[in-house]
């Protein structure tokens, strides 16, 4: 061993040798430090720079170029006239769109027949007096169409077709917030530039929020500065109400028989268990794939409604959707459930035992309600991860255009993120801004439910 | 909740009194309950359910991607008859037999054949009719010939074109562009994830770290449309800015990848750090008092301690980008491409399957089944990792006291 020692020795480093590379290790200590507090920074930065991007989409400055103005056609703002009034203004100012009208938006038959046959024909489903039924369109009076514009349709609608009809507004272009806020010249430069190369009418300049209320309430329609999302809203909640219906009773139940029947059971339950961690991981496209397969396809006749006398829609519906996600999330509520009632002290089972209770009774007058907090918290965090799905809705086969809204489970549909989907993938810039508001819109209802989730805890729990 | 007790229990008590009364024997036997056995077996078939589900998964995935190999597929080959056949006639006349090769199959309507000789000079075909029992009949002059196309799980691995069109189905250029997304994904999301473990597991205060944490994981719970938008409309453009708008397309992998990294980043670190907390402090002070520095001690003792936590987390977080389909399906693409290259467009698996979804699309199409064939890969492919990532969990885990 002696012989070592001056090897070893000679290994060491001396004093000052020492010295430096002390320093030059708490140096690159110091410097790997920052290198990690940026690291953890930059999930910061990135969450500031997508909503400041969203934001800075969502609001700007407007070209808009029209026939006429709001001002020169009446006294009123238009979104407060009724529909008769709006359906009057429609008669004055374009008396040669009205029968148009009609035909795009009322019409049954073919636009050829269109002018041939009786009114009562070609509009099979719409109001009308029985004095107008049997004349063909082109005998109707303009008064008489616009009576039947302002009995049929609402005053959304006839709003709309004011806009595009009679005031006739045309969006030129759209900048962003940030242009908007810092460099205003330029928006003014290529405003004054549009202007003279394609002289249009009435041109004006306006700041525009994408999102505004008219946006949340308003229907689908292929101008982007007409365009709501109501419909898209309507069959998100649908679908998150359903989905709620079938995916929390089977994932409790799926959380009681593996937490309180099989506990340490044999390899069937051990199975279940390892599959359900499995499923978990499973991306989500796999499940839209599943569900174009088993619920649109093969159980058609039951998605569809057409067992229960609904006609004319394939399984492409707000069930076949539900189900879907139900089947996705109920691998989130299963964990988060069994997590919960995991959770619930054992003493309080034996206390119920020991009174004499069976085991049904003491899970659901004991372990349920106390594990209740938990399992909502993870039933919405669930469903706050189905509200952003948008992939297996998609596959699945939710509509590109819908006017009316879902009014049932057996409805097709659209939901907020396809909406948001297909506007993106729009090549016009007009379609991001409105995107963007869409975005904010599905971003408020995630946070309203998330905050629920907190607060419904906190209440729950307080009151055990 | 003790007045609950005391009512519950004194209904309890009442009603095994009437029992008593009503039946002095009944009370010391064994009395089957039936509606506990009925709650039973719904609890058990409320976790059945999720087996369905996987066999569900498998089965779909599995016949249709079977019907997808199997049948031929029946693709225009853009030429027709020139001259009337006969039932009985062996030869057809074409309007152009180099498209066709000896062993071809054909089908005009609903008669299949088998293609026995070509003359290409005399755009002549020797065929025999009939094949696959199916009925020769008469054919009138520019009647359509249709080329069977068969899928081969050989061709489906090796070829580079995809194009249902034509009749190519190489799944190489879907998978190309998946593995070039997921792994710029993993090369922004593996440092940055680890890194952020790193600090919030071994240098930050308590204070910091609850106010850092709960911002990594709203990363996490942004819908993955809004990924995809904040590609297209924020990093798309950016890079665009900085490589060039001659070099980098308006859809591009690398754009795609570097936000899916984004995307990621929570998953790493939050596993990550679970691993990098569960190594005991008494390693990080054994180093210490060796004079190692804090970062000598992290990356010396505590990472490699945690590695298979770690690795786990970096297997994951690969799994989540394979299977990630919005952000590709806005901004990597829309059309198969074979190509390396980050800054061009390349559509990727998951962006194929909703692309062509997208569409009515009929059933029993070729395109329909080969959604199929490609979701089964991914399905593989992810269940792959996802075992990989627990098996390096449990097997290489070091156990500390």
């Amino acid at each position: 061993m002696s012989e070592n020692n001056p090897t070893r020795q000679s290994n060491l480093p001396d004093d000052q040798t020492f010295e430096r590379q002390l320093a030059r290790r708490h140096t690159r200590s110091g410097v790997w430090r920052g290198i990690f507090l940026m690291s953890t920074l930059m999930g910061l930065i990135a969450l500031v720079a997508l909503f400041g991007n969203v934001i800075n989409e969502a609001f700007g400055t407007v070209a808009f170029a029209s026939k006429l103005t709001e001002s020169e056609i009446s006294d009123v703002p238009l979104s407060e006239l009724d529909g008769p009034a709006l359906a009057a203004l429609l008669g004055e100012y374009a008396p040669r769109r009205l029968r148009v009208i009609v035909r795009d938006e009322l019409s049954v038959v073919s636009a050829a027949e269109f002018t041939t046959v009786p009114v009562s024909v070609a509009l099979a489903h719409a109001e009308m007096p029985e004095s107008m039924a049997d004349r063909t369109i082109t005998e109707l009076s303009d008064e008489e169409v616009i009576q039947l514009l302002a009995l049929n349709l609402s005053a959304d609608q006839l709003y709309d077709h004011v806009q595009t009809d009679v005031i006739g507004l045309e969006l030129l272009k759209s900048w962003p917030l940030s242009t908007t806020l810092f460099d205003y010249a330029t928006i003014q430069a290529e405003f004054d530039a549009l202007v003279e190369e394609k002289d249009p009418p009435n041109p004006h300049l306006e700041f525009r929020s994408w999102l505004n209320w008219d946006f949340v309430t308003g229907s689908q329609s292929s101008y982007a500065e007409l365009a709501g999302v109501r419909t898209a809203i309507v069959g998100t909640l649908w679908i998150m109400a359903l989905t709620m219906l079938i995916a929390f009773p089977l994932g409790v139940g799926a959380a009681i028989y593996l937490e309180e029947y099989a506990r340490g059971g044999g390899w069937f339950d051990r199975l279940i268990e390892v599959n359900i961690r499995n499923l978990a991981g499973v991306p989500s496209i796999i499940y839209g794939l599943l569900g174009l397969a088993i619920f649109v396809r093969t159980l058609e006749q039951l998605t569809s409604g057409a067992v229960f006398g609904v006609t004319g829609v394939n399984g492409r519906t707000i069930l076949s959707a539900s189900a879907t996600m139900a089947l996705l999330i109920l691998p989130v509520i299963i964990i988060a459930s069994q997590e919960a009632i995991r959770a619930v002290p054992q003493s309080i089972r034996e206390a119920s035992y020991g009174l004499g209770a069976t085991k049904w009774q003491t899970v659901w007058h004991q372990v349920l309600p106390a594990a209740m907090p938990g399992i909502l918290t993870g039933t919405i965090i669930a469903l706050s991860r189905a509200i952003g799905e948008t992939a297996p809705l998609i596959v699945i086969g939710a509509s590109a255009v819908i006017f009316v809204d879902p009014g049932g489970p057996f409805s097709k549909f659209t939901a907020l993120p396809v909406q948001i989907w297909q506007w993106t993938a729009r090549p016009q810039e007009e379609f991001r801004n409105i995107a963007a508001a869409a975005i904010i819109v599905l971003l408020g209802l995630l946070l309203f439910m998330n905050s629920f989730a907190i607060i419904l805890r906190q209440r729950l729990s307080k009151k055990l | 909740m003790e007045s609950q007790i005391t009512i519950q229990k004194r209904e309890l008590i009442e009603a095994a009194l009437t029992r008593q009364a009503a039946n002095p024997q009944a009370g010391l036997q064994k009395r089957p309950r039936w509606f506990e056995q009925i709650i039973r077996v719904l609890l058990l078939f409320s976790g059945v359910i999720s087996i369905f589900t996987t066999i569900g998964i498998v089965i779909v995935l599995g016949t249709e991607s079977l019907l997808f190999f199997t049948p031929p597929a029946w693709i225009d080959s853009f030429k027709s008859l020139e001259e009337l056949a006969y039932p009985t006639s062996d030869t057809l006349h074409v309007s152009d037999a180099s498209a066709f090769v000896v062993g071809d199959q054909i089908r005009i309507i609903n008669e299949e054949m088998l293609v026995t000789a070509v003359d290409l000079d005399a755009d002549m075909l020797t065929v025999e009719r009939g094949y696959n029992g199916t009925e020769a009949v008469v054919h009138n002059r520019d009647a359509e010939i249709l080329l069977a196309d068969v899928v081969t799980i050989g061709e489906f691995f090796t070829s580079t074109q995809w194009q249902p069109q034509l009749g190519n189905f190489g799944i190489l250029p879907l998978l190309n562009s998946t593995l070039m997304t997921s792994l710029t994904a993993m090369l922004v999301a593996v440092p940055l994830g680890l890194f952020a473990a790193i600090y919030l597991s071994e240098y930050a205060k308590p204070n910091v770290r609850a106010a850092l944490k709960p911002t990594l994981e709203l990363l996490a719970g942004v819908p993955t449309v809004v990924y995809g938008y904040f590609a297209l409309t924020f990093m798309t453009p950016l890079l665009r800015s900085l490589f060039g708008i001659e070099v980098v397309g308006i859809y591009n992998t690398a754009s795609a990848g570097l936000v899916m990294g984004i995307m990621i980043i929570p998953t790493i670190a939050s596993i990550s750090e679970d691993a990098l907390r569960a190594v005991p402090s008494s390693l990080r002070e054994a180093s210490y008092g060796l004079g190692a520095t804090r970062l000598e001690t992290v990356f010396k003792v505590v990472v490699p301690a945690a590695l298979s936590g770690v690795i786990a987390s970096f297997i994951l977080g690969m799994s989540r980008a394979v299977g990630e389909t919005m952000i590709v399906a806005i901004a990597a693409g829309a059309g198969p491409a074979f190509t390396f290259n980050p800054f061009k467009g390349a559509e990727t698996m998951t962006g194929h399957i909703v692309r062509i979804s997208g569409g009515d699309i009929s059933y029993n199409s070729i395109d329909y089944n080969s959604l199929f064939a490609i979701g089964l890969l991914l399905f593989v492919l992810t269940f792959a990792l996802n075992v990989a990532s627990r098996v390096v969990t449990s097997r290489f885990r070091e156990v500390y006291q």
